[in-house]
């Protein structure tokens, strides 16, 4: 069968293939992505050790002999001391520092979580719609969008937390609150373009009603960039909590959160640096890897700057 | 330009005027008082207080009576510290507040952009991994934690400089809080730039001037520079509030006398007038830095200015 040009062989060969259905293989948009994350070195090692992180946070505590919030009156202010179960010390008050921290890494990763799906549910519904409406819905949107930009809204959001009381909820949602600009922002540009497409035009010719199309046709054509300011605003609201539970605002003891132990750990770690260096090392490490993460997931699912 | 200037300047006035009302009724409707202590006071001289202060009128009332009196720079009194009024005290904070924003501010973007812009010539060179990896920690250690190491290693254990205090803004006392503002400032501001010239580094009319044979300063100066500047232009704006919120923390942490420092007891207190002028003074700087920024973002893209 085989021709004089080596074309032919080729040909005949792809043929033989096709006919004991071994046919090469595509690859989709996600495998792409998929392959480039993997060949991103810090993201993967970043994503092991936030997962690492989260069972430190989460299954540590029942591997320890001491809990969070128990007092040992032996050992009050010591520093790591492994005969007692301390293995990163005891707080001013006898409390175990490593379990303390779990407990606080656990409330930064709750808070993480809880805020950024409020933040990622405004800013998707607020984006979508305005993008949609578009003409004067649209420039009202996001004219309100511009002028939260321009407040100091972490003072709004002191304001609500020392006023409303120190509720985790309010915590949460508050932080939710005050993210959600960039993601509507994001969500607003890509759906003037998604709303052009032909896809709309047919539910729209079919009958289908505004909301239906947004929440249909719509939002689930988002998913790869809000994903991305997604993952992008973890790191950002651990700070955020951190930084509200440094000032004081955060979640009330004896719980506690990584941003509180470090308030505490602060003005004592000249004398007694075991309760400074331990939620330092776990919040820095955290926003650290969650950042790569984020910038990884960018990378591979935008590919436009590479 | 003038008429562009002008709209801005108008925009920006509704703006505030949301703001004021938005703060002054969170707060008034929250439950508490400034008067509430450990010991309650009699009812008579609670009332005379609240009568002396118009707490007693209907809030629409009191509403009315503050913008009034705001609209003539009266922030009223400070229902705390009885011995000052709450401009008073403003007054005497703004200058540090000032000063420490300002200086990391233009300190924080100037090294930020020469950062990112070297970044962005040697991409994926030796420089450009230590410079990320540099901008990354910038970004990623809270500053209330960066104040604290910073006070440990160089105020405690080197004993470089001092740490905390003000001593009339002797320039050792101001290094350190600088410093930490300085950081994510420049941080940010670098991944921004970094970003933006890699992609205008890739443009076809940057391709073009090489090929005419351009050394690569001019190029960078004639081409790259300018559009590269835009997304890093609009950063500004959030970038300063970051810095004032910062500031807060910088203030608390170094024992600074600025505006940041009254804040949150001042909240936890109730005293009404010094957070509302504080949070009203942090919003008109903030929005006369976006209105800065925005007649920059004008100079620099001529298709802002028409639209």
């Amino acid at each position: 069968m085989a021709g004089i040009t080596g074309k032919d062989a080729v040909l005949t060969e792809y043929a033989n293939r096709l006919e004991t259905l071994d046919a090469p293989k595509g690859r989709s948009l996600t495998q792409d992505a998929v392959r480039r994350l993997v060949r991103n070195k810090a993201a993967v090692l970043s994503v092991f050790v936030v997962g690492f992180i989260i069972l430190f946070a989460f299954v540590g505590p029942y591997l320890l002999p001491w809990t969070y919030d128990k007092i040992d009156w032996n050992n009050i202010r010591q520093g790591p001391d492994f005969e007692a179960g301390h293995f990163a010390g005891t707080d001013q008050n006898g409390r175990d520092m490593l379990a303390r921290i779990m407990q606080g890494t656990q409330m930064s990763l709750i808070v993480a979580g809880v805020a950024t799906l409020v933040s990622v549910f405004i800013g998707v519904i607020y984006g979508a719609v305005a993008g949609y409406f578009g003409g004067k819905v649209d420039a009202v949107m996001m004219r309100f969008v511009d002028i939260m930009y321009a407040l100091p809204y972490i003072l709004f959001v002191i304001i609500l937390v020392v006023i409303f009381g120190r509720n985790p909820v309010l915590l949460f949602v508050g932080i939710g609150c005050l993210e959600w600009l960039t993601m509507a922002r994001i969500v607003r540009g890509q759906t003037l373009s998604i709303k052009e497409r032909e896809f709309v035009e047919a539910a729209k010719a079919g009958g289908a009603k505004p909301w239906t199309i947004i929440m249909r046709h719509i939002v689930p054509n988002l998913t790869g960039p809000v994903v991305i300011y997604a993952t992008l605003t973890v790191p950002e609201i651990i700070l955020t909590e951190s930084f509200l539970s440094y000032l004081g605002l955060g979640v009330q003891e004896p719980q506690t959160s990584l941003g509180t132990l470090i308030s505490f750990g602060s003005p004592v770690a000249e004398t007694l640096p075991w309760m400074l260096i331990g939620p330092a090392v776990v919040l820095v490490t955290l926003l650290l890897c969650l950042t790569y993460i984020g910038d990884g997931l960018r990378d591979a699912l935008d590919p436009k700057d590479r | 330009m003038v008429g562009y200037v002008t709209r801005r300047v108008l925009s920006a006035i509704p703006i505030a005027l949301i703001a004021v009302t938005a703060c002054f009724f969170i707060l008034r409707l929250a439950p508490g008082g400034p008067f509430d202590g450990e010991r309650a006071l009699p009812p008579t001289t609670l009332a005379n207080l609240r009568a002396h202060y118009n707490l007693d009128l209907p809030l629409i009332q009191q509403y009315f009576i503050y913008v009034g009196r705001l609209l003539q720079g009266d922030f009223g009194p400070s229902m705390v510290y009885n011995d000052f009024t709450v401009a008073q005290m403003l007054w005497i904070g703004l200058p540090f507040t000032l000063m420490l924003g300002f200086s990391a501010f233009i300190i924080g973007t100037i090294v930020g952009l020469v950062a990112g812009a070297l970044s962005a010539v040697n991409q994926n060179k030796w420089p450009d991994y230590v410079l990320v990896f540099l901008v990354m920690i910038g970004l990623v250690v809270p500053n209330f934690l960066m104040a604290a190491i910073m006070q440990l290693v160089f105020g405690v254990y080197l004993d470089w400089f001092p740490a905390g205090g003000w001593q009339n803004g002797s320039l050792a006392h101001l290094v350190l809080p600088i410093t930490v503002l300085v950081l994510p400032h420049a941080g940010r501001t670098a991944r921004l730039m970094r970003g933006s010239m890699i992609e205008v580094l890739g443009t076809n009319y940057v391709r073009t001037a090489k090929s005419k044979g351009l050394g690569q300063r001019l190029i960078l100066a004639r081409h790259a520079i300018k559009p590269a500047l835009l997304p890093v232009v609009s950063y500004l704006g959030p970038g300063l509030s970051y810095l004032l919120t910062g500031s807060l923390v910088v203030e608390q942490v170094f024992a600074l006398p600025g505006i940041g420092k009254y804040f949150i007891s001042a909240a936890l207190n109730r005293d009404y007038g010094l957070v509302l002028g504080t949070t009203i003074l942090y919003m008109f700087i903030i929005l006369a830095v976006n209105l800065l920024v925005d007649v920059i973002y004008a100079w620099l893209d001529p298709k802002v200015r028409y639209s």
